[in-house]
């Protein structure tokens, strides 16, 4: 026997709360596995987008477009769905809900996400016909129908929701005044030279305001017909929409004894004051904030939801919001502390002519708060280095210019998505255009950035369109967008983050998968194909002496250790040190090839040679060969070190300096044989032309006459970031050192799959100067804990395998039939 | 009429892991999960024939080195918002040994 759930309100916090419960459910049947569930809503529909009321007001989507679940979906997931029949009261004693209709239903739990009711001021004529509030498909729909047979339309409150208003009844053909009781439109998202050239772009459009004007009283018989100001004045109006706030809709908490302020006063667990009843959404008053955005619902639901499924492990610490107004042709951005309090710091930009501005709010380095408008471009990083609390010191004077300023030769202009076609490629992997991501969207009521992958397959492979994705995911979902959600969890197995992994790693000595597991609460049994891999890294990396590596937690390619191609087999890349070869070695690689009948060779760009084609069982007999040759793996499958890049050196080049070569080979020996991360390059130029091109690796070394200049945090390939130098230091003996204790920071302490440039640009380039240069003992004490985990790692997977190790991964079963 | 045919065995396949049955017409990726449960299927994704064998084993379930798509493998269908099926194949262990059912390979 169930337990029975009873939801009160059937909008987007309340739903996202049942979609998140359904999650935890480990049948096959759809729904969930522990609940009964009935969802009682006081409108005749489904669960829409209500953020997306104002396209649809617009005449730019219609309510087809916006519904979240259809009356499929509740069937479907075996949902009782009560429409069209408020709930009036909850009797606490009898744990039953009673509606309009004097239907009563039993709970076990309660959930109430009752959501808000727009603000009416209680002036005279209030409730004259053609008043209306702006808040549900109602509200549109007579707003739409009024904009058919009339003409003026005032909308009292200059907010988000105001303006938007505004602008849909315009779109409908209607003029619109907006009237405003303080000076500035939009006070609570912006300060003044924002409202001012967001109020002039609105006019040019032709909206009409009245600021500082209060309004005193509605005039009209039945209908409204003008609207009386607080001075005396008095315009026509044939409608009249309030949009001064919204309140929490408390009434039915308070009737059944549920303790409230402002909003429904709940826990870190979104229980009210009697833990059966929760509350999420817009009803809610948590730690003394009452959200009215929807990003912090949802976060709010995914607790309530764990709770309610009996795995509560998570807590809901509250929200930092941002804020883009849906106005088609008009990019405005805010987020956080936007007015400068006495000891901040403000870095702006203004350009009235093109409309452009932007302004960031910072004290100690630190972003609070952001404001733009015009190009909003940058919105979602300036946000994220928000919510990561991120010191921007180092990039503080081009941090205005956006992110693509950054070192960042890749994408620039083009990334302006909203101007893009339909039929734009976002993702040249899979070749998804920008009309599929947006469809997927709307169809699917999609929100995060998780959902387009799985839909589209967009960003899902090399992840260089990640950026754009997620500018149309905003600019498509409006504020319901999570940009970036305070900790992003590994994987779908769990809520923890990468750091969380890392630090219950080290400060708990767990040395094991199943301990990490176990420890950190995952979902699954034996994780999945995203966290297997991080994990069994991050493992690797702390405890390189008592962790025995798990193959069948690696991919493919470092199970094998070739690189598999479309075609299922594999290839071959030997390591040559510092790009150096022998002819001996040349003849054995071309005798190999001969052998084993390689279809095709390449010079790669790591300076060394590629041979393609290899079927997985001939892999062993190949390696034997070449490393009898003696040859080594050259790990270009792994996420691992992989080259040493020289150039010609000072031997043969007349601008040489140092033994450059030389300390190529040096630095390969020593980091060969490492996994990471993530891919690991370096580069040692003999002068500062830099014909390695040392200042796109990650670990680059520039030679110069009186020393060496060491280069961190650069790559090539998706998006090329130029290095940051670290420091430049007298001898090879200290270039080796502060290599192998660099390595070591980013290995110990950087995200799976996070490359050196994102992760220096994530910590910032001064905190590791701090460790690395100038912090000896920390330097030594990284250096060493490398040369320890190198002692390990340092084993030619090749020679290991063709002596016999792993056989069964190579060796082919075979029966007849 | 089922014909048993003697694969390999169970001991030799890696828990959370896989091995290559090649027979005359294809080749059977033979699945083993982290409880000694062991699945067969044609190895080939439904989405670009990539070898569900080399892929990471999670619950029961398979993801695609290529692609990363979720293979079900007691259906064979692929998991989340991806549509597509391969098939999969009768097998059991008996002392020890796994054996998959030839007849239905033969008419698959």
């Amino acid at each position: 026997m169930k337990d029975k759930l009873v939801l009160v309100g059937n909008g987007m916090a309340g739903m996202r709360a049942l979609e998140e419960l359904f999650k935890h459910n480990t049948t096959d049947d759809k729904g969930s596995d522990q609940y009964d569930v009935t969802v009682i809503g006081a409108e005749p529909h489904p669960n829409y987008n209500r953020i997306m009321l104002s396209p649809v007001l617009a005449g730019e989507q219609i309510i087809d477009d916006i519904i979240l679940n259809s009356r499929e979906w509740y069937e479907e997931n075996n949902i009782e769905l009560i429409t069209g029949d408020a709930a009036v009261e909850i009797s606490r004693v009898k744990k039953s809900v009673i509606t309009e209709s004097g239907k009563e239903f039993p709970y076990d739990r309660l959930l109430i996400a009752t959501g808000s009711n727009p603000f009416i001021i209680p002036i005279p004529g209030a409730d004259k016909e053609g008043v209306l509030g702006f808040r549900d498909i109602h509200d549109v729909d007579v707003m739409v129908q009024a904009a058919k047979d009339h003409k003026k339309a005032v909308v009292i409150g200059g907010g988000l929701l105001g303006l938007e208003a505004a602008n849909g009844l315009m779109k409908q053909g209607m003029d619109v005044t907006v009237v405003h009781l303080l000076d500035s439109l939009m006070e609570r998202q912006l300060d003044k030279p924002a409202s001012s050239l967001l109020k002039s772009s609105l006019e040019e459009r032709g909206m009409t305001f009245l600021m500082e004007t209060s309004t005193a009283e509605i005039l009209g018989d039945k209908r409204v017909t003008s609207v009386k100001f607080a001075d005396g004045s008095e315009i026509d109006a044939d409608l009249v929409v309030m949009a001064v706030g919204i309140r929490p809709n408390l009434e039915l908490a308070k009737k059944a004894g549920i303790h409230c302020e402002r909003g429904i006063v709940v826990n870190d667990t979104m229980q009210t004051f009697d833990p059966v009843i929760y509350s999420v959404g817009e009803c809610v008053q948590h730690r003394n904030e009452c959200y009215g955005l929807v990003a912090p619902l949802f976060e709010q639901a995914k607790v309530a939801a764990n709770h309610l499924a009996h795995v509560g492990s998570t807590r809901y610490i509250g929200s930092m919001t941002s804020t883009k107004l849906k106005v088609t042709g008009i990019d405005l951005f805010s987020a956080g502390e936007f007015n400068e309090q006495e000891g901040d710091e403000v870095l702006q930009i203004q350009d009235v002519a093109s409309g452009v501005y932007k302004k960031l709010v910072l004290k100690d380095n630190v972003i609070k708060g952001a404001v733009m408008f015009g190009d909003t471009m940058d919105g979602t990083w300036y946000f994220s280095l928000m919510r990561d609390a991120t010191n921007i010191a180092d990039f503080r004077k081009t941090i205005l210019f956006g992110q693509h300023d950054l070192g960042d030769a890749g994408h620039g202009e083009s990334t302006m998505v909203m101007s893009l076609p339909d039929d734009a490629e976002i993702c040249g992997c899979n070749g998804v255009t920008k009309g599929d991501i947006v469809q997927a969207i709307s169809k699917n009521g999609i929100f995060t950035l998780d959902e387009v992958r799985a839909h589209t397959k967009a960003s899902s492979s090399c992840g260089s369109c990640t950026g754009l994705v997620e500018s149309i995911l905003a600019s498509t979902v409006g504020e319901g967008y999570d940009a970036t959600p305070s900790k992003k969890a590994v994987c779908k197995c769990t809520d923890h983050c990468h750091d969380d992994v890392i630090n219950a790693i080290k400060e708990h000595e767990l040395k094991t998968m199943p301990a990490v597991r176990e420890f950190l609460e995952w979902k699954t049994p034996d994780g999945c194909a995203a966290c297997r891999p991080a994990l069994n890294y991050y493992l690797m990396a702390h405890w390189p002496e008592d962790y025995k590596d798990d193959l069948q937690s690696r991919f493919i390619n470092e199970r094998a250790h070739g690189n598999i191609q479309k075609d299922g087999t594999y290839s071959v890349v030997p390591r040559m040190f510092g790009g150096l070869v022998k002819p001996d070695e040349l003849r054995a690689i071309a005798d190999v090839c001969d052998k084993f009948d390689v279809p095709e060779m390449k010079v790669t760009g790591g300076q060394r040679i590629d041979m393609f084609g290899i079927k997985k069982e001939d892999l062993p007999a190949m390696w034997k060969d070449l490393s009898d040759a003696g040859f080594v793996s050259g790990h270009a499958y792994g996420k691992a070190m992989r080259t040493v890049k020289t150039c010609a050196g000072k031997t043969w080049c007349r601008f040489g300096t140092q033994n450059s070569t030389g300390l190529g080979v040096k630095l390969e020996e020593l980091t060969w044989g490492s996994y990471m991360q993530h891919k690991y390059k370096l580069a040692v130029s003999g002068c500062p032309r830099n014909c390695a091109e040392a200042t796109i690796k990650d670990f680059g070394v520039v030679c110069v006459d009186s020393g060496y200049e060491l280069h961190i945090g650069g790559n090539g390939g998706i998006k090329v970031r130029v290095t940051d130098l670290l420091c430049k230091v007298e001898t090879e003996e200290e270039v080796i050192e502060y290599c192998a204790a660099f390595t070591q920071k980013y290995r110990e302490e950087a995200h799976y799959l996070e490359r050196t440039a994102p992760w220096v640009e994530r910590v910032g380039l001064t905190y590791i100067k701090d460790c690395i240069v100038d912090d000896e003992k920390e330097r030594l004490a990284l250096a060493e804990r490398f040369k320890i985990s190198q002692k390990i790692s340092q084993v030619d997977p090749w020679k290991a395998r063709a002596e016999g190790q792993d056989a069964h991964e190579f060796t082919q079963l075979k029966i007849a039939g | 009429m089922s014909n048993w045919s003697e694969v390999v065995a169970l001991e030799e396949i890696p828990q959370l892991g896989s091995r290559v049955v090649k027979t005359d017409t294809m080749n059977i990726a033979v699945f083993r999960t982290a409880s000694d449960e062991i699945f067969a299927m044609k190895d080939e994704c439904p989405h670009k024939k990539g070898p569900l064998s080399q892929g990471i084993v999670h619950g029961t379930s398979v993801t695609c080195p290529l692609h990363n798509w979720r293979i079900d493998l007691t259906s064979g269908e692929a998991l989340g918002p991806d549509e597509g099926c391969t098939n999969v194949f009768p097998v059991k262990v008996e002392n020890g040994m796994v054996f998959i059912d030839l007849k239905v390979v033969q008419t698959a």
